[in-house]
């Protein structure tokens, strides 16, 4: 995608909000900086470039220590996402189910690969390593709603019903 | 009603407990009002069953009870628990004071329930848990093999109480062995008790957890606790069922560490992935703050203990102590070289005490019981009971916990009820995504389950995920699988880890495609061994075992990949492909209108044949063949 389109997808920042998470939820506190992240990727569903900027400067944080840890921990996102995000469980009782076989059909039917987004920001797909509901696995969750023993099938109908929307 | 009301009236009229006596005498109140045998309608609100729908199962269940209300004798209190533990028949349901069980109870069940049970006495036939092959249902949940067979040390709470309301963990008996230590032991024997108990850590690398605490205790400087609760062993679920099913066992055990050594800092690191576990462990912090129980002045006596819940940010390398400790303070988690142990300098560079979630959990028990009751429990050399998450191709899904030394048979057939669709058992895998498949039928089954067996035979204990894999799993695929999941997850410090598992994920990919070549295999054990023996973390030094293990158990089915181009299991795609036998074959048509790809097709009741183009090898007629008739070639 090219940068620019995404650039002008952005949201305007509220700094006012930013500074509420970083002083009023965490007191300035840098030892909380991705607690921070968090609550800021919480309310934009994603980190954008403006928020981190002014956080780097809040906390006296180095605007690269801030990239370091938003590249390395998985749960962040320097792009937006869709407006419905799926994600399918990819730990190990859920890949013995054939989740693997899943991702790549939804990613295929999509047409974007885990962890992307489709160009109407309808859907990002993404893999998590376990949700602990091993017990009905595949688990696929789109919207916080759970979905057990999710099927090819139950996927088809999902988008489906999204795209109808 | 009783206890929900009663004990919020009681709370109310009480602020902080300013001395071990109120603590009792609250406590002895809320149990004078709770009566064992009034009727209790226990819905299990764990991950799992939650998944399946048990938040709507408990508001209709309470609705249905208040709708009948003048019809019910005694009103039962719905109550909400974590969980139960019997994943796979979720949602669950207990009934107290009988103990009856039902199991896949949907909402609309609710009414019928009320209806039959509460009021006629009389039982929902069809919510019984019937077990496999068994002609009667039983009733009652001490006579289901599956938990009866079990010793909950550990989740003794878990599935019992109201993870939301501390009075209920304390009408079963929590903070009691805060209260001790407190106010009847020094420091020194609180470390002295759980070195007797021969207590080992629970996160998988089993360091003598007494030992650890007294090496903590004797550096100088301000002390942390730190609970490890980022469970992120793929297919392990056990520390997020406590953390949400009893936290103040966890809160408990922290408290008293901190206590033993020291500390008036503690914090709780818990994944992202877990939101109730976050939830449950707030709200758990802050009751347990406002009664005393936690925070400044705990109990009148001066102690202070401060702990908060940090999240992770989707790291499986922030499980590793040092590395944890590092995101602890809002850096990338990078393991660092232990010479310096974590004990003298980890969080902050101040002596830190850590444990996984499991480990401290068990602490209450041991200091109200003694280090000897707890040696009663499990082997000479690995004491207590261990939880493990039993998941993968076996009939009960679900929390488990044994004694250290069970066999794998026991756990695997007894309490799991063998492996569903008639098929053979193939492996067992445990210790995560760094640990072995142990081939189980040739050699064993019978294996005790501790620290040192499992390392001796080239697994690992790990923190207590099991999975169970029958004859159609590919052991090159699932290790290529674990391989891909530690690519992604090295931290990418040291060479041989970082480059190793992405060679290794190369040529496992290429086997998996068809595209093996000879000398294959020698190359990957090579390329493992250094891994292995090169790099710094426990992930790295370990990050090889999935393919060692399945190579030295599983030579054969490498061969068949690279030389026949077969997958005996039909899971690596290009590798194999679906027939239908036209002799087995009725012709129902239901695989037709499962496959998702339209690649079935076939008169009613004449044999169907499948399009090889179109096949997308889904395995959705496989799976759903009552006839047998689909066969992998």
């Amino acid at each position: 995608m090219p940068e620019a389109e995404v650039m002008c997808q952005e949201p305007e920042v509220d700094f006012t909000l930013i500074d509420r998470i970083i002083r009023d939820d965490f007191n300035g506190n840098r030892e909380a900086m991705i607690m921070m992240m968090q609550a800021i990727q919480r309310h934009y569903h994603f980190l954008p470039e403006p928020a981190l900027h002014y956080l780097s400067q809040a906390i006296s944080v180095p605007l690269t220590k801030i990239y370091e840890v938003a590249t390395f921990y998985a749960s962040f996102s320097l792009i937006p996402k869709g407006k419905h995000i799926l994600h399918v469980c990819t730990g190990t009782a859920c890949h013995l189910k054939g989740s693997g076989g899943m991702v790549k059909h939804i990613a295929g039917k999509l047409g974007i690969a885990p962890g992307g987004t489709t160009a109407d920001k309808k859907f990002t797909l993404e893999t998590v390593n376990c949700l602990g509901a091993c017990a009905v696995s595949p688990v696929v969750v789109l919207d916080e709603k759970y979905h057990p023993k999710a099927t090819v099938g139950l996927l088809n109908e999902l988008i489906d019903q999204v795209n109808a929307e | 009603m009783n206890t929900a009301t009663s004990a919020a009236a009681v709370l109310s009229g009480v602020k902080r407990f300013v001395g071990g006596q109120e603590l009792e005498q609250h406590r002895q109140a809320l149990i004078d009002r709770t009566d064992p045998n009034a009727p209790r309608i226990l819905v299990c609100c764990g991950t799992g069953c939650k998944a399946v729908g048990s938040l709507d199962l408990l508001e209709t269940m309470q609705n249905s009870v208040a709708a009948s209300g003048a019809a019910i004798k005694v009103m039962p209190e719905v109550k909400r628990t974590g969980c139960h533990g019997f994943c796979s028949r979720g949602p669950l349901l207990t009934l107290q004071p009988e103990g009856l069980f039902y199991q896949r109870v949907k909402p609309e069940d609710a009414e019928e329930i009320v209806k039959q049970t509460v009021i006629g006495g009389e039982l929902v036939k069809r919510l019984l848990y019937k077990p496999q092959g068994a002609k009667e249902s039983i009733a009652k949940v001490g006579d289901i093999p599956f938990f009866a067979k079990q010793t909950k040390l550990v989740l003794k709470r878990v599935g019992r109480i109201d993870p939301f309301d501390i009075n209920d963990s304390l009408v079963h008996g929590a903070y009691k062995a805060l209260n001790k230590v407190l106010n009847e032991m020094s420091p020194d024997q609180v470390i002295e008790e759980i070195k007797n108990s021969k207590l080992r850590g629970r996160g998988g690398a089993g360091f003598p957890t007494g030992l650890k605490w007294e090496s903590c205790s004797r550096q100088p400087g301000r002390h942390y606790v730190i609970c490890n609760g980022d469970e992120g062993d793929p297919g392990a679920f056990m520390d997020a069922s406590v953390m949400e099913g009893d936290p103040h066992a966890v809160l408990e055990g922290m408290a008293i560490a901190a206590y033993a050594m020291g500390s008036d800092r503690g914090f709780l690191y818990v994944r992202m992935e877990y939101p109730l576990a976050v939830q449950t462990l707030t709200r758990a912090i802050r009751q347990a703050e406002e009664l005393g129980l936690i925070g400044d002045n705990i109990l009148g006596t001066g102690f202070k203990f401060k702990v908060s819940v940090s999240t992770g940010a989707g790291a499986f390398v922030c499980g590793e102590s040092s590395a944890l400790m590092s995101s602890l303070e809002g850096k990338v988690g990078r393991p660092r070289p232990k010479y310096i142990r974590s004990t003298e300098k980890g969080f902050r560079d101040s002596p830190s005490n850590l444990n996984n979630v499991e480990t401290y959990a068990n602490v209450p028990e041991i200091i109200l019981r003694g280090g000897a009751w707890y040696t009663g429990y499990g082997t000479e050399r690995s004491a207590g009971t261990k939880v493990f998450s039993l998941t993968g191709n076996v009939h009960n899904v679900g929390l488990v916990e044994v004694p250290m030394g069970t066999s794998l048979r026991e756990i695997v057939y007894g309490i799991g009820g063998g492996i569903p669709n008639k098929k053979e058992l193939k492996a067992v895998q445990t210790g995560g995504p760094s640990g072995g498949c142990i081939p189980i039928p040739k050699k064993f089954l019978d294996i005790n389950v501790g620290f040192g067996k499992l390392a001796e035979i080239g697994s690992m204990m790990g923190s207590g995920g099991m999975i169970v894999m029958d004859e159609n799993i590919c052991m090159v695929e699932v290790s290529r699988y674990f391989i891909n999941f530690l690519v992604e997850e090295s931290c990418g410090q040291c060479t041989p880890c970082r480059e190793g598992l992405t060679r290794m994920k190369d040529i496992l990919t290429r086997l998996t495609l068809g595209e093996g070549r000879e000398g294959d295999v020698e190359l990957l054990e090579e390329i493992g061994k250094f891994t292995n023996s090169f790099s710094l973390c426990g992930l790295g030094t370990s990050a090889a075992n999935p393919v060692l293990s399945t190579i030295k158990y599983f030579r054969e089915e490498y061969d068949a990949h690279i030389r026949d181009k077969k997958c005996p299991a039909g899971v690596c795609k290009p590798l194999y492909y679906y027939e239908i036998d036209p002799e087995k074959c009725t012709g129902c048509g239901l695989c037709r209108a499962k496959c998702p790809a339209k690649a079935v097709a076939g008169e009613k009741k004449k044999p169907h044949t499948i399009d090889q183009e179109l096949c997308i090898k889904c395995m959705e007629c496989y799976k759903n063949c009552k006839f047998d008739s689909i066969k992998i070639m």
